[in-house]
């Protein structure tokens, strides 16, 4: 366990942050916390960092408790969201900062800050000023001064949010093989949920300072502990529908749902891509309308409106939608093949109740 | 030419035009003046002894005055940026005060406050300290004109450093006196220097404000803009002309300096020469432009 954290609450004022989050990070994971802005994320990451105090709760961070040492002593690295490199100093002495204060000798120093940039890929550019960067080599210098004092974790709080998007996409990939180079620990913040599935190993997903799921980029997204997020992360229809003798019904849908008792009423989620469209009115049992047509580059979205006036999205690939050639008006007919039943109390993550495979149709 | 180029010919004229007629041509007037009798006539004139020592007690002013504008402007900016309390936008409004009020009247204050007839005045004169009619009265008034100039130089520098670059060195083991010196200080000094160096110039050649609270006295109070006018007065615009010169010389090194002293990092230094003939190749380049097809 590299880094723990228990029962962490943070109080500004009377707001609460940071609601009683525990978690651990492993030895030499890349975890992702992932949640809108204002969910308290940044907040616990400048906890760990020492730049927030907690209100309650304890962190660890190699099984040392670090609650009472100062920023200065827990030896982590901090990649800022805008940078905040030193502006009046080079990028060589920009690394080369966190050395000197360490006292390291001028060749040791010299050494490391050479192999950073060169692993960085930024040979040469060690005398140039930040301004004198683009956005990605600014966000990699930082990256490099916060490793160079050989940090047992590395905390970066929205590292690629200031940066445009094909750039984005490059420091993504660029600091999975650096991690895998380098295996430190690192946490990192972000608010975008396709970063956070590509880059962490695992991920944390907050919502108003609570800790609504951790797990595998798979695990949150094929199995969503809360209503939350099933709805933050990908995309999901959510219906409330109510039961009526182990089956939930809304607006003419059916769904299973054996273990409520009658008039409960329920969530039922269920992905774009598990509602089958056909242009045949008679393939499916189900009804509706095509409403919209969006193209999404490798795939398309299809909203339609059922007959009892429900909005659903569909998404199918190209060459399911090549077949069909849905059209916007046209009268179609459809399934959900798979749903499931969200949990109904937010905030306490309970396994998934859904039925994975419940084939409602034909 | 193409209309564009036509606009942008009439546009550049006009802004150059405007510099020289405004600016360089009563420079070259009056160094023309100063040395029209020749060099030794100049230096005769800068050391008359009521010219010497107006220049001296100027420059000894001014320093003082800078040297703790810059203390107290960086401080009042350092407060008046990092910290919320009530009355803040009101203290934040009084800052300008002294560039909306003319230098005469804040002379008048300065004299209501401290004169004899005054309780602080009365007060401090039996202490045996005397501010009006004396140095400290100058300095007095020096540091009220130019109190603005650190602060308001200070302030957006201050606000542009976002508190992320010391927390960014608070993470690399820096303690908050380190992450002060070696990162806060640096990034402001441009702000900070522009303030202190305006400071001086501005202070160098005050008038108003000093002539009401220090008087007249010549080797005593006499600055060299009340020197001046008592010379252009007396008829002797040639001394007038030549104490004005030196003034201007001070005044020019010191903004030269500055320039050199907060040019970005990252550029080329010019050579003292060309950087003292830099507004001059300037306007060369710019009439050169002129010619260059576009």
């Amino acid at each position: 366990m590299k880094i723990e954290v228990r029962a962490l609450s943070k109080y500004f004022g009377s707001v609460e942050a940071v609601s009683n989050v525990s978690f651990t990070v492993k030895e030499g994971e890349l975890l992702g916390l992932l949640g809108p802005s204002g969910s308290g994320k940044t907040t616990v990451l400048r906890m760990i960092a020492g730049l927030e105090s907690p209100s309650s709760g304890d962190i660890f961070i190699d099984h040392v408790r670090v609650n009472d040492l100062s920023v200065q002593q827990r030896n982590i690295g901090f990649v800022f969201q805008h940078y905040a490199l030193f502006k009046h100093m080079t990028v060589a002495d920009n690394v080369a900062f966190g050395l000197s204060i360490k006292k390291w000798a001028k060749r040791e120093i010299h050494q490391r800050v050479a192999d950073l940039l060169q692993l960085m890929g930024l040979p040469g550019l060690g005398g140039r000023y930040p301004h004198q960067l683009s956005g990605g080599q600014r966000q990699r210098v930082a990256i490099a001064r916060a490793l160079a004092p050989r940090p047992s974790v590395l905390l970066l709080d929205e590292p690629f949010g200031a940066v445009d998007a094909q750039v984005r996409q490059e420091l993504r990939e660029w600091l999975i093989r650096l991690h895998d180079e380098l295996a430190v620990t690192s946490l990192f913040v972000t608010h975008d949920q396709e970063e956070a599935m590509e880059v962490s190993n695992r991920l944390i997903v907050f919502s108003k300072g609570r800790l609504e799921q951790i797990g595998s980029p798979a695990e949150v997204y094929e199995d969503p502990a809360t209503e939350f997020v099933a709805r933050f992360i990908g995309s999901m229809n959510i219906v409330e529908a109510e039961v009526k003798q182990g089956v939930a019904h809304v607006a003419g849908l059916e769904f299973p749902a054996p273990d409520f008792p009658d008039t409960q009423r329920i969530q039922i989620g269920f992905r774009p891509y598990y509602i089958k469209l056909s242009e045949d009115t008679t393939h499916f049992r189900l009804q509706a309308r095509v409403r919209h047509v969006y193209f999404l580059g490798v795939a398309y979205r299809v909203e339609i409106e059922t007959e009892s006036g429900l909005i659903l999205r569909s998404r199918m690939n190209k060459e399911e939608f090549r077949q069909c050639r849905f059209e916007v008006g046209q009268p179609v007919s459809y399934a959900i093949t798979h749903f499931r039943i969200l949990p109904q109390d937010h905030g306490t993550p309970s396994p998934a109740m859904g039925i994975p495979d419940s084939p409602l149709t034909p | 030419m193409s209309r564009h180029a036509i606009t942008a010919l009439a546009l550049r004229s006009a802004a150059i035009g405007y510099v020289l007629c405004l600016i360089l041509l009563p420079l070259t007037a009056i160094g023309f003046q100063s040395f029209e009798d020749g060099l030794t006539r100049f230096i005769d004139d800068i050391q008359q002894p009521q010219a010497k020592a107006a220049l001296i007690l100027t420059i000894e002013a001014a320093l003082i005055t800078t040297v703790i504008n810059a203390v107290f402007g960086m401080l009042s900016a350092w407060v008046l940026v990092r910290y919320d309390f009530p009355g803040r936008a009101f203290l934040n409004a009084l800052v300008d005060l002294p560039f909306a009020v003319p230098t005469l009247v804040a002379g008048i204050m300065i004299a209501a406050l401290y004169g004899a007839t005054s309780p602080i005045g009365a007060w401090l004169l039996k202490g045996g300290i005397e501010v009006l009619y004396n140095v400290p009265g100058i300095v007095l008034a020096m540091l009220f004109v130019t109190m603005p100039f650190t602060i308001r130089s200070l302030q957006p520098v201050l606000m542009e450093l976002e508190q992320d670059q010391e927390e960014a060195a608070y993470t690399l083991g820096a303690t908050p006196w380190q992450a002060f010196w070696r990162v806060t200080v640096p990034s402001v000094l441009p702000g900070l220097l522009t303030g202190i160096f305006l400071t001086f110039v501005r202070a160098l050649g005050e008038f108003g404000s000093v002539v009401i609270v220090a008087g007249n006295i010549p080797l005593k109070t006499q600055v060299a803009a009340v020197y001046v006018y008592g010379e252009i007065e007396s008829y002797n615009p040639q001394g007038a002309t030549s104490v004005s010169v030196v003034v201007l010389i001070v005044s020019f090194l010191a903004l030269m300096l500055l320039e050199r002293l907060t040019r970005p990092p990252g550029e080329r230094l010019p050579t003292l020469l060309t950087s003292i003939f830099s507004p001059q190749l300037l306007v060369l380049r710019s009439i050169l432009k002129f010619n260059t097809p576009h």
